[in-house]
């Protein structure tokens, strides 16, 4: 399974909760399977789909939902120790761990090779983190929102990309209607 | 003043292990509803260029940036002079209004410039220097 497939699986559990999603394909693709007003894609910035996520769950009530990637979490280590010491228990961190900075034509990354992001989690203080399979994604995510507990999950899957269009909403149009949508399942 | 921010019950303080991280956490927040702020020191300019335009100026959000602004009079630290001296062109060339709290009494303008902030929906710098806060 690559990214793709994991985004197209989660998709209908995506939809009943805040998501922030990360910079490139990740975001393009859910833009492209499933858009909503309860989506935030990133276009840029690198790394701070955690810090994003953390920020809006410690913010308001509602669960969210990071999707993040193994490449940025690699460019923002230092999120995880702020995960693990500021916790949010409406917070879950998804990591796609493709093994690649897929977005850029999937050269490999470390944690494809010898680091493991799960070890490092749990080694950083993070309580609850749990490694799965692609396959496995829908399930263990569902678990993790029922739980009410602040969840890492790293989803191990194969690196490779489909054809997606590119995102042309004006970044302030996507900020406003999350914002409201924010806004309105917590009114 | 990390003090005073932590003993402010209304002040929710996250303490990030870097600037843009900080910077990030900052936009969930006010995407949650909350009005953000960032305290950290002139040198995460050079650090946080790439988040400062394509996170919060191309999403349009507020953040204050309250900056301690080494490498000014009084500093003992030559190396800070070095950031220093390039702190207010690069927030100039970045389009990022900035006030410069040098004189005690300077700070009775902090209120407006907050109000300013969450009004132009833009990164604000405010830079206090070591006049301003009596250090060294
Ligand atoms: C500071 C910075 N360096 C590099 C890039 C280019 N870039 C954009 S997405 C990406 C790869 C992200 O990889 P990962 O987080 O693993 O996500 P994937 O695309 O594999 O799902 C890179 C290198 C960037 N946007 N910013
Ligand atoms: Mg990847």
């Amino acid at each position: 399974m690559v990214r793709s497939e994991i985004i197209r699986d989660i998709a209908p559990i995506l939809r009943d909760q805040l998501v922030v999603c990360n910079i490139g394909l990740p975001s393009q693709e859910l833009h492209m399977i499933d858009d909503q007003a309860s989506n935030f894609y990133m276009l840029g910035t690198m790394g701070l789909s955690s810090s994003i996520g953390l920020g809006l769950a410690l913010a308001q009530d509602k669960t969210v939902i990071s999707i993040d990637g193994d490449g940025s979490v690699l460019t923002n280590f230092g999120t995880l120790p702020t995960i693990a010491n500021n916790v949010a228990d409406n917070f879950i961190l998804l990591i796609v761990d493709n093994g690649s900075y897929g977005s850029t034509g999937d050269q490999p990354t470390y944690a494809g090779q010898k680091t493991s992001l799960a070890a490092v989690a749990k080694a950083c203080g993070c309580e609850t983190v749990i490694e799965c399979q692609a396959e496995e994604t829908g399930a263990v995510l569902k678990a993790a929102i029922e739980s009410q507990k602040m969840t890492v999950i790293v989803s191990k899957c194969e690196s490779g990309n489909i054809k997606v269009p590119v995102i042309t909403k004006d970044p302030a149009v996507i900020r406003d209607r999350f914002m409201t949508e924010v806004a309105r399942r917590n009114a | 003043m990390i003090d005073a921010v932590e003993k402010e019950p209304s002040i929710y303080h996250i303490p990030s292990n870097k600037e843009d991280e900080g910077m990030g956490l900052c936009a969930g927040a006010f995407m949650g509803g909350k009005r953000p702020a960032i305290i950290m020191q002139n040198t995460a300019i050079g650090v946080t260029v790439n988040t400062l335009v394509t996170l919060t100026q191309f999403y349009r959000m507020p953040l204050p940036m309250l900056i301690s602004y080494r490498g000014e009079l009084k500093e003992p630290v030559a190396c800070q002079v070095e950031m220093a001296v390039h702190t207010k062109a690069l927030l100039n060339l970045l389009n990022i209004p900035t006030y410069h709290f040098h004189k005690s009494g300077d700070e009775e303008e902090l209120d407006a410039i907050l109000k300013y902030t969450f009004m132009c929906n833009k990164p604000v710098a405010i830079l206090t220097d070591a006049t301003f806060w009596g250090g060294y």
